[in-house]
C-alpha cells in the first residue's frame, strides 16, 4: 500500500484529527447529559473545542526540577496510542485497507497508552500530588487491565479468532451468556480506563487538584484534554466492536444508525455510572477488580469455552 | 476582537485563592458555581491547580505572610491570567485595614483586572464581574452584554 495513503490514515482520517473530532464532541454530550443529571443548561456544542483551542494559546510553564523531555513529550505519546488505536479499530469497520491476524491484541496494547503516557508525565513533573495520582494510576492500571484482557478474550474464544474483522463477521457476543458477563466486566472497566469516577482516584479534583496533570498548563494540557477525549471516543466504541457487532456501513443505513446508538448507548451509561457513583479509595479499586470482576470474568471465559 | 481573545472569553478556567477571608466571600463562589446558576453555560469552570487557570479568583485580606503565597501563586499561573478580586476585603481591605498584619492592599502585590466590592457579593453581582472581564478583553464597552458585543462588533467589521 501507498505509504503517504496509511499516513493519512493515522493522521487524518480514521486517525487523529477525526478520533479528536468525534472525541471532542462525545465529551459535549458527556457534559450534556451530566448537566441533564444535575437539572442545568450545560455547555455549547463547540465548549469542549474552544476548550482544547484555548490551552494551545496559553503559556507553558514546565516546572523547576522537571524531566524537561519527558514531560511535555508524555502527553504526545497517549495521544499517538489512541490515534493509532482509533485508526486499527476503523479499518475493521471500513474497507480501508487490510487487517491482520493479531489486531486485537495490537489494540489492547495501544489502549494503555494513554495511561502510560500519564504515569510518565506525573513522575516527571516532580510535584508530591502528581507522584501521588501517578501512583495510583500505576495501581489502577495494573488492576483494570486482568478483568478487562479476560473479558476481551470471551469472544475469542467464541469465534476462535485473534482478528478484528472476524470478530465483527461472527455473531455478536452479547447472545451468549457469557458474552453479556464479559460486557458487564468490560464496561467497569472502561470506566476506570477512562478515570471517571468512581475510579478517578488519579485525578482526585478535591484532594489531589488534579493529581497526575496537575503541572501541566498550556498545550500539553490541551494535549492530554484531547487524548481523554479521543478514549471517550474509542473505548465504548471498541466495546460496541467486540461485543456488540460494531457499526455495518455496507448494508444501508439502517445498521450504520443502529451501531451508532448502541455506541451512543454505551457512551450515556458511562455518563450516568460517572454522574450517580461515589469515588472509591484505590484499594478498594484493586480489590474489586482482582476479586469480583476477575472472577467474573474467568467464569465468562469458562462459559465461553464450554460454548454457552 | 482577534481569534485569541475569542477564544480566551468562552472558556474561562477559573481558580479560586482564598486569602485571610471571613468564609463569606468563598461561599458565596461556592454558591455561584452551583447548578443552579450554571456557570458551564459561558464556558465557566472551576479548576484544583493554578497551572490549568486563566481567572484567578481572589478573596479576602492578603496579610504580610499570605501575600508571599498570593505572588507565588500568581508567578506560578500560565500567562495570559486574569484576577478578580471578590469582595470589599480583596478591594480595600475592608475593615481589617487596621490590623496589625495588614500592609497593603490586594492590588500593590499583583495587577488586578476587576474588582468586585460587597460584603459578600451576590452570584449574581460575581456573574456581572465576570462578563464585565470578557467585555473588557473584547474590547467592548463594559455595561454591554456579551450578546450586544457581539453584534456591535458585527456593526464595526460591516
Ligand atoms: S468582604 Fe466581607 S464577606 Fe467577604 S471576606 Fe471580607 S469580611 Fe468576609
Amino acid at each position: 500500500m501507498n505509504i503517504f495513503y496509511l499516513i493519512l490514515q493515522v493522521l487524518v482520517f480514521p486517525g487523529l484529527l477525526f478520533a479528536a473530532a468525534a472525541g471532542l464532541a462525545t465529551s459535549w454530550v458527556d457534559r450534556k447529559v451530566t448537566a441533564y443529571v444535575q437539572m442545568r443548561v450545560g455547555p455549547p456544542f463547540l465548549q469542549p473545542f474552544y476548550d482544547v483551542l484555548k490551552l494551545m494559546i496559553k503559556e507553558t510553564c514546565v516546572p523547576a526540577g522537571a524531566a524537561r523531555w519527558l514531560f511535555l513529550s508524555a502527553p504526545l505519546l497517549g495521544m499517538a496510542g489512541a490515534a493509532l488505536a482509533s485508526m486499527l479499530i476503523w479499518r475493521a469497520f471500513l474497507p480501508l485497507g487490510q487487517t491482520f491476524s493479531g489486531d486485537i491484541i495490537v489494540i489492547l496494547y495501544l489502549l494503555t497508552m494513554p495511561a502510560v503516557s500519564v504515569i510518565i508525565g506525573s513522575f516527571a513533573a516532580q510535584n508530591p500530588l502528581a507522584s501521588l495520582g501517578g501512583s495510583r494510576e500505576i495501581k489502577l492500571l495494573l488492576s483494570y487491565e486482568l478483568p478487562f484482557v479476560l473479558a476481551i478474550l470471551v469472544p475469542v474464544v467464541q469465534t476462535q479468532s485473534i482478528r478484528f474483522s472476524d470478530l465483527l463477521a461472527a455473531a455478536p457476543a452479547v447472545y451468549a451468556p457469557s458474552g453479556v458477563i464479559a460486557l458487564v466486566v468490560a464496561v467497569v472497566c472502561m470506566q476506570a480506563k477512562l478515570t471517571l469516577v468512581p475510579f478517578d482516584a488519579p485525578e482526585a479534583e478535591t484532594e489531589l487538584a488534579g493529581g497526575a496533570y496537575l503541572e501541566y498548563s498550556g498545550p500539553p494540557l490541551g494535549i492530554i484534554k484531547l487524548t481523554r477525549a479521543m478514549m471517550l471516543f474509542i473505548m465504548p466504541l471498541f466495546l460496541v466492536a467486540v461485543f456488540c457487532g460494531g457499526i455495518v456501513f455496507d448494508k444501508g443505513w439502517l445498521p450504520v444508525l443502529g451501531g451508532v446508538l448502541k455506541y451512543l448507548g454505551l457512551v450515556v451509561l458511562v455518563i450516568l455510572i460517572r454522574n450517580t457513583a461515589p469515588r472509591v479509595r484505590i484499594d478498594q479499586a484493586v480489590r474489586f477488580f482482582w476479586g469480583p470482576a476477575t472472577l467474573a470474568a474467568l467464569a465468562a471465559v469458562l462459559a465461553a469455552m464450554i460454548g454457552w | 476582537m482577534g481569534f485569541a481573545v475569542n477564544i480566551l472569553t468562552r472558556s474561562l478556567n477559573v481558580f479560586h485563592l482564598g486569602g485571610s477571608a471571613c468564609n463569606n466571600c468563598d461561599i458565596e463562589i461556592l454558591d455561584t458555581l452551583t447548578p443552579r446558576y450554571d456557570l458551564e453555560r459561558f464556558g465557566i469552570t472551576l479548576v484544583g491547580s493554578i497551572r490549568h487557570a486563566d481567572v484567578l479568583l481572589v478573596s479576602g485580606i492578603f496579610n504580610k505572610k499570605a501575600a508571599v503565597r498570593l505572588k507565588r501563586v500568581y508567578q506560578q499561573a500560565p500567562r495570559p491570567i486574569f484576577v478578580v478580586a471578590i469582595g470589599s476585603c480583596a478591594c480595600t481591605g475592608n475593615m481589617f485595614q487596621k490590623s496589625y498584619n495588614w500592609d497593603v492592599p490586594l492590588d500593590q502585590y499583583i495587577p488586578v483586572d476587576i474588582y468586585l466590592p460587597g460584603c459578600p457579593p451576590k452570584p449574581e453581582a460575581m456573574i456581572m464581574a465576570i462578563l464585565k472581564l470578557v467585555n473588557k478583553l473584547r474590547g467592548a464597552p463594559p455595561d454591554a452584554s456579551a450578546g450586544k458585543s457581539r453584534a456591535a462588533k458585527q456593526k464595526r467589521g460591516a
